[in-house]
């Protein structure tokens, strides 16, 4: 038993790794084959993150890729792609800060309704999506990908000043007003040099110790995993999936919802125009690249906020930035090939395990029925 | 025996978090801080809006700037870009950085570097931030550089209702922001009190905070198409690298196109169309920030807010193409409103 879990644990690394390697390696053939210098962009990367404001930036958005991501994962196990997730949060974000910035509770109470706003925001937007599922049978994929550009729309035409959108003298952006200070989640500093830390990061967090909680521990969790893994089997043991596409499509909603808190919460205590865009997508590289693992999930968030920001210095010393974008998409093209390499390999070795095991229990079998 | 390993790993990986927190070193400012003093010529740092160098456009005038004042005043610059959908953070620490790196001044080019720039000023109060498009952010060493976009719109307004012969003008614009509503305004405007028959299409290619509808030019092409159907037969577009698809559009259908930011006539990419290229409403970023690097270095650095308009040829119509010069009555009438702009008998609006 505990040889398998090694094996499994083994295998279960083999992935993402092989996937990082062929990744880099790619990388590097195209900064050879563009003329640049294959070696000198990683040396200034892996100099910006050991600086202490960069590493802030990066735990900040790796908090931030880290919900997102989790939201896309929940749909995963339900064997449900859920693209939305850049539109929920964006929609969600922008909500929350329009209802804290005209409400001014005490402290607690304000974060924590802004909070509850940003979630049900963002279950009502993919909820819609569950919805059209299960009652038309519309695939969310169309579905969500539509409803990113209805929320665009509903934002730009929501944040203008005639509606509910706020201009300030002299400003060519247009702002949801400030949210009041006693909506500010107070964050970890790190220093006046290197900023501090938002501390919906450690909320971030603890959504990935409640989403392994209810998957693995709980009879929801259970029912969901089933019926991800086969509709029909789970509705032969008792299991409404369609109230499951349901349930995880509000679930995974109110989970993006909660996608654009860390910055608005943490830093601008608006929405702006210039407000954060294409979380969503990231998170769905992340949870790929995670295997919706939670854990998974937290080293592949920081690993692409690093890609992210220690890139974003190179163009200062004369390279293209770009590099980290090609990373992340030969990354995502990797995780695929590799993922499926190694299903296949486990498949062959425990095939082979099998016919072992079943080779030797029949030969003792056959043995004691020598001796009977 | 899962359930503890899955707790030890999810314990080193804490461990590991909280590691790379607390053992990181100095920050990338205090590294290369040589902020004592300045090069022979001073540092300069510009940090572009989105789309970067290359847009043939808004960012393209800051760099033209800044390579003339590396050249006529021997200041050396420092270029950084942003990366699309970032955060005010990104913005913060990288101006933090090159304002520690000792560049003076910093300058940050467009409106969504406002709340950065505010909270980055606070901290290096010797250093000069600029900062184009916005005069929402104050502070004794903010120069908050604007431009009355709407009065040079307005002029491009008045040459295209004396230009146009089936009486409806296209008028296409990037993103939907406030900005551009206020070239949209001084068009219309222009439009309507020179012939108030003459129709304007307004279309916008984007809505923030999708800003794609300043960088892609296919999106500009089909907008212009659209248009050109409709029966314009002169296009205003303000859409910066997205523009250059509908100048082609206009060109190949061999009507007039009215460009924007830089004298688009005179640009090197939009050779093969530049006959149809009739005016351009030039914004004259180039200077502006020529004349904030030439401010500091003589000692009297910019603050609070420099204005460009119609009056100091912050904006204007360029008269590069023959061909609009030769229309002498259409250039007359664009005089002739210019100088009402100026001495304050047409008031120009600022939204649609």
């Amino acid at each position: 038993m505990k040889k398998f879990d090694k094996d499994r644990l083994i295998l279960g690394f083999a992935g993402p790794v092989l996937a990082l390697v062929v990744a880099f390696v790619l990388t590097t053939l195209v900064l050879l084959a563009s003329g640049t210098n294959p070696v000198e962009p990683y040396r200034l990367m892996f100099e910006q993150a050991s600086y202490s404001d960069v590493q802030v930036l990066i735990i900040n958005q790796a908090g931030t890729y880290y919900l997102a991501a989790l939201a896309v994962a929940v749909g995963f196990r339900m064997n449900l792609f859920n693209i939305g997730v850049d539109g929920q949060y964006r929609l969600a974000a922008m909500m929350a800060a329009l209802v804290g910035a005209s409400v001014d509770l005490p402290g607690p109470l304000q974060i924590l309704l802004i909070v509850v706003v940003a979630m049900l925001v963002g279950a009502f937007w993919a909820g819609i999506a569950g919805f059209l599922k299960t009652t038309r049978g519309v695939s969310e994929v169309v579905a969500t990908i539509m409803l990113n550009s209805i929320a665009t729309a509903l934002i730009a035409w929501l944040i203008l000043p005639k509606n509910f959108g706020d201009q300030a003298a002299g400003s060519n952006n247009l702002t949801t007003g400030k949210i009041p200070e006693s909506g500010w989640f107070p964050g970890l500093s790190m220093g006046v040099e290197a900023g501090e830390i938002y501390g919906f990061t450690f909320v971030a967090a603890a959504c990935g110790l409640v989403y392994w909680f209810v998957l693995n521990r709980t009879r929801f969790g259970f029912d969901l995993r089933a019926t991800g893994a086969s509709e029909s089997a789970a509705q032969a043991s008792g299991v409404s999936a369609k109230k499951m596409v349901l349930t995880s499509m509000l679930i995974s909603g109110a989970v993006a919802g909660l996608a654009g808190l860390p910055t608005l919460l943490g830093d601008t205590h608006t929405y702006s125009l210039d407000f954060p865009t294409g979380i969503g997508f990231t998170g769905i590289t992340i949870a790929l690249l995670g295997r919706n693992n939670p854990l998974g999930i937290a080293l592949s968030a920081l690993l692409i906020a690093f890609l992210d920001k220690a890139s974003s210095a190179l163009d200062q010393f004369g390279y293209e930035k770009e590099i980290a974008t090609i990373m992340q998409g030969l990354i995502v093209i990797s995780v695929v090939v590799s993922y499926e390499l190694v299903r296949r390999y486990a498949t062959r070795r425990q095939q082979q395990k099998v016919g072992e095991e079943l080779a030797a229990g029949h030969a003792l079998t056959t043995e004691k029925e020598a001796a009977l | 025996m899962r359930r503890i390993t899955r707790i030890a790993t999810v314990g080193v990986m804490s461990a590991a978090l909280a590691l790379s927190v607390t053992a990181c070193g100095e920050s990338s400012s205090s590294s290369s801080s040589d902020t004592s003093s300045d090069s022979k010529g001073g540092k300069t740092a510009i940090a572009y809006d989105i789309g970067g160098r290359g847009d043939q456009s808004f960012n393209d005038a800051a760099y033209a700037g800044l390579h003339r004042a590396e050249k006529d005043l021997g200041v050396k610059g420092t270029e950084a870009e942003p990366s699309e959908g970032e955060s005010d953070a990104d913005k913060v620490q990288r101006l933090t950085s090159l304002a520690r790196a000792g560049n003076n001044p910093v300058i940050g080019v467009g409106f969504a570097y406002a709340p950065a720039i505010e909270k980055v000023a606070a901290k290096f109060p010797k250093t000069t931030f600029g900062i184009i498009d916005d005069s929402s952010v104050t502070g004794d060493n903010i120069a908050n550089i604007v431009f009355n976009e709407e009065q040079g719109s307005y002029l491009a307004g008045v040459a295209a209702a004396k230009v146009t012969k089936t009486k409806k003008v296209g008028f296409i614009g990037g993103v939907e922001t406030p900005l551009i509503k206020k070239f949209q305004a001084g068009f219309e405007q222009g439009v309507k009190d020179t012939d108030a028959s003459v129709n304007v299409l307004p279309q916008y290619l984007t809505q923030p905070p999708d800003f794609t509808g300043f960088a892609k030019p296919d999106l500009g092409k089909a907008a212009a198409q659209g248009q050109l159907d409709k029966g314009a037969d002169v296009v205003y577009s303000a859409a910066g690298l997205a523009g250059t698809g509908a100048i082609e559009a206009v060109s190949k259908a061999g009507k007039w196109n009215i460009g924007v930011d830089s004298d688009q006539y005179k640009q090197e990419g939009l050779k093969a169309y530049k006959e149809s290229i009739l005016t351009s409403v030039t914004k004259d970023v180039e200077d502006s920030v020529l004349n904030l690097i030439k401010s500091i270095k003589d000692g009297k650095p910019q603050s609070g807010e420099v204005r460009y308009g119609l009056d100091k040829d912050g904006v204007g119509l360029s008269v590069s193409n023959p061909a609009f010069t030769k229309m002498t009555e259409v250039i007359a009438a664009v005089d002739k409103a210019k100088k009402g702009i100026v001495d304050g008998t047409i008031t120009v609006k600022t939204t649609p």
